[in-house]
């Protein structure tokens, strides 16, 4: 169903992250952006459709104007509202917010961080556009911090602060199949596995709140309605989002997962985890009768390695691609093993 | 990221280093009193109550060139010498066997398992010595408290503050080369067979149910892989059955432990950017450790009398070639420490130093900027 592509190469390994790998497509000029974190560090590769052109850029987490030692980034993700795309960077002090190409930072939020050192650590993790024109992102206290995005230009601002989970923000999606029925906006998910089903708005309206079975929810996508989330234990879940029903659980991988990806307008899902495993699913929803299916169709092994991200490249999941931890840049008698980003694309039927 | 994380790579680290001194001990056939001697007071300093404290407070992780002094000076806590190549070659073998067992753990929750492991090993070391058995109790009690608590998100933020740590890190180690858990070019075998985690089902199955919550259909799909249903878990009390290998000493059998330096990754952009700004805080952290370190009840270990070198390698000659031919950047820059102005600023800390008896004056030397802590500690 998918054959390997040629490796993109980034300058480092991804580090074992949720949710570790960011993609953009730019179809005017026929290259996609590709971000990976490493440690303070994320890592640009601009890769020409054609394969044969790969520019790189990397991005530090310090803080402006301070010269304190550079802190850990939790996650790096494009945002795509409807005049601009930004990159969000969240780490150990705070968010940054970039032009999509990484060339000039447009934003800095700092975090509340103690004096000393807590027991509790302090991060921002979990990034979502949600459109007209908010950006969210969530922090290790559980809390969702709402930022109100203008068309152009630097005067970004903190709208509101969501206090609803208790504990740490894992990821957060937003509803992405362009559908203009649908209630619900964003969907965030946190370490005890509890899902919160939002409205967007000058006030972001709480529909409902899905709990938790005490395992971390690692990953999550809302699209048509339905929440998919990637588990902790290896299952995903599917439910109607305002309604919080359950509509399927798959047993879906051997390990912690630690990616979801969905393509919009074919409704293929992609999950991978720490198991080595890829697998594309495809989602189905039949409104008369309310109802949803998830069939499985494909699985891609990358041997030996603990994926960290997994992305499809374009909206019908024609291709999809993946990062793994230690996975970087060195000499290696085999070149697929060389490669940081692997690649695939749908193989097409004569 | 996690602030809990020191702790666990500690005492893992520690572990694994008593295996492998355990085993050369064994080896060179070093006496059984003084190989006991050595890893008494290794074990000793490792459990210092007052260094504990300081290790289980909230704190980011260590550098790795901090880390890798702490273990030098535990390393010579005793009558035992180890030369330049045997001190790197030791922490290469202790740093890619505690890597392993990070990544091959099933749950994150399952590196307090190895942790365990690793403790049990130590409590049989030392289970003729009541004073240091006390100490180790005193521990368990303290990881219990700390970590069972802990969600299953928390432990999974551990492991990746770890995997951060050991990131990049390809040394090739000759046991499990032999055992097949690691591949030529230094990568970890990752199995996609055997027991799934406990609290995860086998891959394989779609449920999908009614608004009413009733299963409609069940749906199978192969899963690429051979797995069967979990294993009973381990015990997270300070007895038990811990269930997993991980952690566990693998020196057991007697063979030679080798790394081979060739074939490991050259791009070391990486290392100088995630160093990039030193930290002084962590140096100064780092000074009160090793001073704590320092302060041991024993005679005094530069004895020559008594004192004797053990040796990583086969042969001296080995050792002597493995200390040229490292390659640059896998050597570790040893921190040196030295004593700032700010530590006799510090109540509490000049409190403790307090405690030592240091004679001479504590001016500067004219030699260097500040006092070299270690090396005053060296001469008393």
């Amino acid at each position: 169903m998918y054959h390997k592509e040629k490796s993109i190469p980034i300058k480092n390994s991804a580090s074992a992250l949720y949710n570790n790998l960011g993609v953009l497509r730019i179809a005017p000029r026929r290259l996609t952006y590709f971000t990976v974190v490493h440690a303070n560090v994320v890592n640009m590769v601009s890769a020409s459709w054609d394969g044969l052109n790969y520019s790189h850029r990397q991005l530090q987490s310090k803080e402006p104007n301070v010269a304190t030692s550079a802190s850990l980034i939790m996650q790096a993700a494009f945002c795509s509202l409807q005049s601009r795309e930004l990159l969000v960077v969240t780490s150990q002090k705070g968010i940054q917010m970039y032009e999509s190409d990484g060339s000039i930072m447009v934003y800095w939020h700092a975090l509340d961080t103690p004096e000393t050192t807590t027991a509790q650590a302090v991060f921002a993790r979990g990034i979502s556009a949600v459109p007209e024109n908010y950006i969210c992102v969530g922090v290790s206290s559980g809390s969702i911090l709402v930022f109100d995005v203008p068309s152009k230009g630097t005067n970004i601002s903190l709208s509101e602060v969501l206090d609803e989970h208790k504990e740490s923000i894992t990821d957060m999606a937003s509803e992405c199949s362009g559908s203009q029925e649908c209630i619900a906006d964003l969907v965030s998910a946190d370490d005890g596995g509890n899902l919160c089903v939002w409205k967007s708005g000058e006030e972001f309206q709480l529909l409902h709140k899905i709990h938790g079975f005490d395992m971390s929810c690692s990953s999550v996508k809302l699209w048509k309605g339905t929440v998919v989330a990637g588990y902790g234990t290896g299952q995903i879940r599917l439910y109607e989002a305002v309604t919080g029903i359950l509509h399927a659980e798959v047993n879906a991988h051997a390990r912690w997962i630690n990616s979801l990806d969905i393509a919009p307008f074919s409704g293929l899902l992609l999950s991978a985890g720490e198991d080595s495993l890829v697998r594309v699913w495809l989602l189905n929803l039949t409104p008369e009768t309310n109802s949803v299916e998830i069939a499985h169709l494909h699985n891609e092994c990358v041997t030996d390695t603990q994926i960290c991200g997994a992305k499809f490249c374009d909206s019908d999941g024609y291709a999809f691609a993946v990062t793994g931890y230690d996975l970087g840049c060195h000499e290696s008698p085999l070149p697929r093993v060389g490669a940081a980003g692997a690649g695939w694309r749908e193989t097409v039927q004569d | 990221m996690s602030s809990r994380t020191l702790p666990l790579l500690f005492i893992n680290l520690g572990g694994e280093m008593l295996y492998i001194l355990d085993q050369r001990l064994r080896a060179q056939n070093i006496p059984a009193d003084k190989a006991k001697k050595v890893m008494n007071d290794i074990i000793t300093t490792m459990f210092n109550k007052k260094f504990l404290e300081e290790l289980f407070k909230p704190q980011e992780l260590y550098s790795k060139k901090a880390l890798r002094t702490v273990f030098d000076r535990l390393a010579h806590a005793s009558i035992m010498r180890l030369n330049q190549a045997s001190m790197d070659k030791l922490y290469d073998l202790m740093t890619m066997a505690f890597k392993y067992q990070v990544l091959l753990c099933p749950r994150p929750k399952d590196i307090l398992l190895v942790s365990f492991n690793h403790m049990d090993a130590i409590k049989d070391f030392v289970k003729d010595t009541p004073s240091i058995l006390g100490q180790v109790d005193e521990t368990y009690q303290q990881l219990i408290e700390m970590y069972t608590p802990m969600c299953s998100g928390e432990f999974q933020l551990i492991r990746q503050t770890l995997l951060i740590f050991f990131q990049d890190m390809h040394i090739r180690v000759s046991i499990f080369l032999k055992d097949k858990v690691q591949n030529s070019n230094g990568r970890f075998v990752l199995p996609i067979s055997g027991p799934v985690p406990h609290g995860t089902q086998v891959p394989g199955l779609i449920r999908m149910f009614s608004c009413t919550g009733e299963e409609v259909n069940r749906l199978k799909f192969t899963n690429g892989g051979n797995y069967a249903a979990a294993t009973r878990e381990g015990s997270f009390e300070i007895f038990g059955d811990r269930v997993t290998k991980l952690g566990t000493n693998m020196y057991s059998v007697s063979r030679p432990v080798e790394t081979h330096m060739s074939g490991t990754s050259k791009s070391s952009a990486q290392k100088t950017k995630v160093n990039a700004a030193p930290n002084p805080l962590a140096k100064e952290e780092l000074n009160l450790l090793a001073k704590l370190m320092g302060r041991l009840e024993e005679p005094n270990p530069g004895n020559a009398d008594s004192g004797f070198r053990v040796n990583l390698f086969a042969t001296d000659e080995e050792e002597e070639e493995a200390l040229i031919s490292r390659p640059d950047e896998l050597s570790y820059g040893v921190l040196k420490i030295q004593a700032t102005k700010d530590l006799q600023a510090n109540a509490e800390l000049a409190k403790i130093m307090g405690e030592f008896t240091v004679s001479g004056d504590q001016s500067p030397s004219a030699s260097s900027k500040g006092d070299d802590l270690l090396a005053m500690m060296d001469g008393l």
